[in-house]
């Protein structure tokens, strides 16, 4: 069911509605004062999309405006009959709207311009952000730009609808493509170290996109979009479809494309992309066992990032000279004892938790998370677990005579993408196998798939193990990555975050859950790690909260959504479908009860 | 009952065979109270023999656990009554607290420059209990408008991973716009320092305001509960939300009233917090939010009294335990652990109890 | 041997006593139809039976083992299963994957062999989808073909009751346990269902307890009722002469008035 929009209650008049003029400047306005208080206006600014005209600071800023014109245009559709006419009306309110939360973040800038001690308290409120909102004109006329601006883009943004779907759609991809290609600058720069000639058209040589290839990506993109559209691209967008059948031929085309990349791509990409690789694998790694657990059996594990510990902290005791156990073990030897430890540790957490109803289990998990982080971090444990200093000294995985660790990171990031492809072939078997449908049953209806035959009991336990076993995958990595391991790395944050994941990118879809991990750690970077976007560190935990909440509230099936979600979405398509047979002839009347 | 049935009747309960999740569960009851059992007793021979603490440490200590677990209480009353009334955990309850508190920070810190807060304490601290609670109660009616209100009738786990949305974007909104360092409070005014002698027993003057406003917050909503329509409103809307409108009640109101009144609780506690700690920032709700929830739990979801008698509880339990129980086991570095006595209390508490010591209250849908 | 005995069975919830003391004996390949007024602790006997309650006191012997007490999943394996009174389906599965569900007791395949695609693990499954799809074909052409791969969600009210039937039969039972199978069936649905249940005994071979209200289907398809009131049986026997006994009557419509009572005094007068 589409969620309704801010309109869906509204009267169905074209009339001018003050009412909703409030509403929808306030919202702009409160959303760019937002963004200039929080100082990511300032932050960002320093990241030029396209030189010297937009920096992403702007962007964003004044995506709020654009937005805004936008909803105040849409109409929420029944059955494919909008419910309300748009008129000129909606355009005049669309500019009065952004004028005046332009205004509002004027007012707010002459606010901070007027009183240089606020700063004192916030320490963003500074100089540098009025300059920023009055674009460098000072104040004045500085006050009247923005205001003007965002008029504009609200009645660009609200005209958006008069543009037939299939323009704007293409629009739509145009842009996307161009901010995509900005952000993803130092991978193509190293991807195309061969062949510079294109990274050098692209970019500029201080960073981000020239004028004229930014308009010439906009438009290529556009036009593909626009030309392709409604024909049947086979492959990627064929990955959300509902048809079994279809999914799955295109989901091996993916998997063939992923599996050339993956062998391909470290050997193009310099140090530092290659250890964000890996860092967006290890959070796939586990993002894949959560999925087992919160995907697949439907339990809400909040404490999983204790799994993780546990299997770095076992590799770390195994195979670290410094540590408290007597002997010594390599990378190898060691890996099959992480994986028992990790095991049991997924039945001493499941097994407390097996007769919980789902919230409380989720509040459970998430104590011996942190109880598990305590321990680890004590000075009562510090000899065995090196209090807040950790376990140094972990060796790397050995090859031949080599040592592979964090400090060969090229070689190091094929480890974790095999494991990786491991946990991810794990969870494809499982999906469609006698548990995986034990687990769907169990996470529909509890009480009816014990009624049916199935030990919910064994089923969870199951569940706990094989996704901590998973986690245990990563934390093995981890520690031989990192060399050291200590307490500061496990906190409920990760936790968090992976499920972050898990739900963006599609619980229970391993496709997903992959483009999940690849779009956020990779752009936005992990709880310890930067991403493409380094700017974003302070606000990137901001982000993901406020992404989590979007996500919940207008597509909690997340971006790449399960085979039966995506039934889930299709119901009325279904149910309409429901008289017809796979040929589309109407089923005669003996035919249906 | 004949010879037979009777035997039949035994029959039954003993086909309960245990499985081996009981059989765990049991390993660990018990394991709880040897440990529990034995710090005790450690800790009375140490006592006896004159190691460890004084008995005025020990009341001391007690005392001070008693005003941190009035403040627990207060902050409990949030998560009770929501899920008492919308059946899901609020998990942004904590940072609704922070926020009272750090926007308290600045009027403290205003009265404090401007003179106000050492000439007139009491005016000072009202005044900061007003701002804290206002914010408090803003943040919460905000983020029901925003983030719940849309998942009404949901599965409750929806409306849960939300608020721990919700949750990181408040407190990282915080860190944004007031930056990551701690800010303190002013101390607290001259007259205030220092301990209160009544009857031959010090009481520090920080636990006395704490414990008196509690009592006073206690009484001002058990008052607004059972006297006043809203009140009346907001008992009937947590019991059956459908019979409730049926009988002319706008439940959408009512919900935001219950917001509001667990914000304004909310904000009462980070006066306390002002009080009793001095130090905040955006990270300062995680850790009493939690424990907060524990105590509702602990009390019994729903129900508002069990909620601040469970707040009081596990103030002792953190006040008191690790001292008293991990310390009488010889276990170094104890007050570290503080946190893991409340964590660990909520997971027995939520394992072994989770109908609470005082019982659980829930509507008719959340009942099971 | 009876296939299913059940002696002085009490339950009470609360304050109320949902059955207060009932017997009952079910012989191998007997179709018994339960019924009673609303209220009369019919849905509870099946809850108690299958497991969702235990009892507070008696006996429930099946094949000779007291199953009173076990939990849910171990009384289906035991060999006893159920359908609900408001159709309790997995929605978003797969009509087929919710008979194959079904199988789950019946068949052993685990992870291991799930993740290496063992030859046993293979055989396994294709045997689990052959049955699933021959459990459907039980129901004629309305369970099959197309209709596999949709989603529960989308089917009419009467296909979801009989899928409930067939996920029910992929459990291999000996008993079945059927809750108002034709409650808002129209009256061809009533039929063809009516007919269906008096084949699950002569085709399968199940023995079938059913709560029903539909007198006709009661009528037509059960070797004896059991007439059950406020937790107690009231009455038992073949279908006329249930339906001619005075208690039952009572149940159902009440005592006369006294009003009655002196007009036909006055017309003994």
């Amino acid at each position: 069911m589409t969620a309704a929009t801010v309109d869906a209650a509204a009267p169905r008049t074209a009339r001018f509605d003050v009412r909703r003029l409030l509403r929808y400047s306030g919202l702009a306005g409160l959303a760019m004062v937002f963004v200039a208080a929080t100082g990511m206006l300032e932050t960002f600014n320093n990241r030029l999309l396209i030189r010297p005209i937009l920096s992403m600071g702007y962007l964003i800023l004044l995506s709020a405006p654009f937005v805004m014109g936008y909803l105040v245009g849409k109409r929420t559709e029944i059955e494919g009959v909008e419910t309300a006419p748009r008129t000129s009306a909606d355009v005049v309110l669309a500019i009065v709207a952004g004028l005046i939360a332009g205004l509002i973040t004027a007012l707010f800038a002459a606010l901070v311009d007027t009183f240089p001690g606020l700063r004192g308290t916030f320490p963003r409120m500074g100089p540098q952000m009025v300059s920023l909102l009055t674009f460098d004109r000072g104040v004045g006329i500085g006050f009247l730009i923005l205001p003007a601006v965002a008029a504009v883009l609200g009645a660009l943004g609200v005209a958006m609808h008069w543009l037939s779907d299939r323009l704007r759609k293409a629009l739509g991809v145009g842009a996307l493509t161009v901010v995509s290609t900005a952000i993803f600058e130092s991978v193509v720069k190293d991807v195309f170290d061969w062949f510079s000639t294109l990274p050098r058209f692209l970019y500029h040589t201080a960073g981000g996109l020239s004028v004229v290839s930014a308009i010439v990506l906009f438009v290529v993109a556009a036009g593909a979009s626009f030309f392709l559209q409604g024909r049947k691209v086979p492959g990627l967008g064929s990955l959300t479809s509902a048809d079994t059948g279809e999914r799955r031929r295109s989901s091996l085309i993916a998997a063939a494309v992923v599996l050339v990349l993956t062998i391909v791509l470290p050997q193009l990409l310099g140090g530092v992309l290659n250890e964000l690789l890996t860092n967006v694998g290890l959070f796939l790694l586990m993002g894949l066992g959560l999925n087992i657990v919160v995907g697949y059996a439907g339990l809400l594990d909040l404490g999983y990032v204790a799994f993780f510990a546990v299997g770095a902290y076992t590799m770390a005791l195994l195979t670290s000279p410094l540590s408290a156990v007597p002997f010594q073990l390599n990378w190898w030897q060691a890996f099959p004892i992480v994986l028992l430890m990790a095991a049991l540790a997924g039945v001493f957490v499941g097994t407390p938790v097996i007769r919980m109803r789902g919230d409380y289990l989720a509040i459970v998990t998430l104590g011996f998370g942190e109880i598990v982080r305590y321990l680890f971090l004590s000075d009562w444990l510090s000899p065995f677990f090196g209090g807040a200093q950790g376990v140094r000294r972990i060796p790397g995985i050995p090859v031949g005579s080599n040592e592979i660790g964090g400090s060969d990171i090229t070689q190091f990031v094929y480890f974790t993408l095999f494991f990786v492809a491991i946990a991810a072939y794990i969870s494809w078997r499982l999906q469609d196998s006698r548990i995986g449908r034990a687990w769907a049953a169990m996470r529909e209806d509890e009480d009816i798939a014990e009624a049916v035959g199935i030990d919910t009991v064994k089923a969870k336990l199951l569940a706990f193990v094989t996704g901590a076993v998973l986690a245990s995958f990563a934390g093995a990595l981890f520690a031989a990555k990192v060399g050291t391991v200590f307490a500061h790395s496990f906190e409920i944050i990760v936790s968090i975050i992976i499920l972050v994941v898990v739900i963006v990118g599609g619980m229970g879809n391993i496709a997903g859950v992959a483009v999940g991990a690849l779009v956020l750690i990779g752009v936005l970077g992990g709880p310890n790690q930067p991403g493409l976007l380094q700017e974003f560190g302070e606000y990137k935990l901001l982000v993901y909260g406020a992404l989590l909440i979007f996500m919940m509230l207008q597509k909690p099936e997340g971006l790449l959504p399960s085979a039966r979600r995506a039934r889930e979405l299709h119901q009325e398509e279904y149910l309409q479908d429901a008289w017809l047979d796979k040929e589309g002839r109407f089923v005669g009347q003996e035919q249906e009860a | 009952m004949t010879a037979t049935t009777a035997e039949a009747a035994t029959r039954v309960r003993k086909s309960f065979r245990p499985s081996w999740v009981d059989l765990f569960l049991w390993a660990i009851r018990i394991g709880a109270i040897v440990i529990i059992a034995w710090g005790l007793i450690g800790s009375i021979l140490n006592f006896a023999a004159g190691r460890g603490l004084s008995a005025t440490q020990w009341r001391d200590l007690i005392v001070a656990a008693l005003s941190q677990g009035a403040m627990y209480g207060l902050l409990a009353l949030g998560y009770s009554m929501v899920y008492g009334v919308l059946g899901f955990i609020n998990f942004a309850h904590g940072e609704v607290f922070m926020s009272g508190a750090m926007v308290g920070f600045i009027a403290a810190n205003w009265l404090f420059d401007a003179g106000i807060w050492a000439a007139n304490p009491i005016l000072s601290l009202f005044i900061v209990l007003v701002v804290a609670m206002l914010t408090s109660t803003l943040v919460a009616i905000l983020v029901e408008r925003v983030a719940y209100r849309k998942l009404r009738g949901a599965p409750r786990l929806i409306p849960l991973i939300t608020s721990i949305g919700v949750s990181f974007f408040l407190q990282y909104t915080f860190a944004a716009l007031f930056g990551v360092a701690v800010r303190s409070y002013p101390q607290v005014p001259e007259s205030f320092r220092g301990a209160l002698n009544i009857g031959g027993f010090r009481i520090a003057w920080s636990s006395v305001l704490v414990i008196v406003v509690a009592i006073l917050s206690m009484i001002g909503l058990w008052y607004f509960v059972t006297r006043t329509k809203s009140g009346q409103a907001m008992r009937a809307v947590a019991e059956d939300k459908e019979i409730a409108a049926l009988m002319g009640i706008d439940v959408d109101r009512t919900i935001v009233t219950v917001f509001a009144v667990g914000g304004a609780m909310a904000g009462v506690a980070a006066l306390m917090w002002a009080i009793l700690f001095r130090g905040v920032n955006f990270f300062t709700g995680f850790l009493p939010g939690i424990k907060a929830f524990t105590s509702a739990v602990l009390g019994g979801i729903g129900n508002l009294v069990g909620a601040m008698g469970g707040g009081v509880l596990l103030g002792l339990f953190e006040g008191v335990g690790p001292l008293l129980i991990l310390g009488g086991l010889g276990i170094p570095g104890v007050s570290q652990l503080k946190d893991v006595v409340a964590f660990t209390a909520l997971v027995l508490v939520l394992v072994f109890r989770p109908s609470g010591i005082f019982g659980e209250r829930l509507g008719s849908e959340d009942r099971v | 041997m009876p296939l299913l005995e059940i002696r002085n069975l009490k339950k009470s919830f609360g304050g109320v006593m949902a059955i207060g003391g009932v017997d009952l004996a079910v012989e191998k390949g007997e179709i018994v139809s339960i019924i009673g007024p609303n209220g009369a602790g019919k849905t509870s006997l099946f809850n108690v039976i299958s497991g969702i309650f235990p009892p507070d006191e008696g006996e429930i012997i099946f094949n000779g083992v007291n199953i009173a007490g076990h939990s849910p999943s171990e009384i289906t394996k035991a060999g006893i299963a159920r359908t609900f009174q408001n159709v309790r389906l997995f929605p978003n599965l797969t009509v087929l994957e919710n008979v194959k569900v079904g199988q789950h007791c019946r068949t052993r395949r685990g992870i291991w062999s799930a993740i290496f695609q063992t030859k046993g693990y293979r055989e396994e499954e294709r045997l689990i989808e052959e049955k699933a799809k021959e459990i459907l074909s039980f129901f004629g052409t309305r369970l099959v073909g197309y209709r596999f791969e949709q989603p529960a969600f989308v089917l009419s009210y009467a296909n979801r009751r009989r899928l409930e039937i067939a996920r029910a039969m992929a459990t291999e039972p000996t008993l079945l346990l059927l809750d108002e199978p034709t409650a808002g069936m129209n009256p061809r649905e009533t039929a063809e269902l009516t007919e269906l249940i008096g084949k699950l005994r002569s085709d399968k071979g199940f023995t079938v307890v059913m709560i029903e209200h539909d007198m006709r289907v009661v009528g037509e398809v059960s070797d004896r009722v059991v007439v059950l009131d406020h937790g107690v049986k009231i009455a038992e026997g073949t279908y006329q002469e249930v339906s001619t006994n005075e208690d039952v009557i009572e149940a159902y419509l009440g005592r006369p008035t006294e009003l009655r009572k002196t007009t036909t005094e006055e017309q003994k007068a």
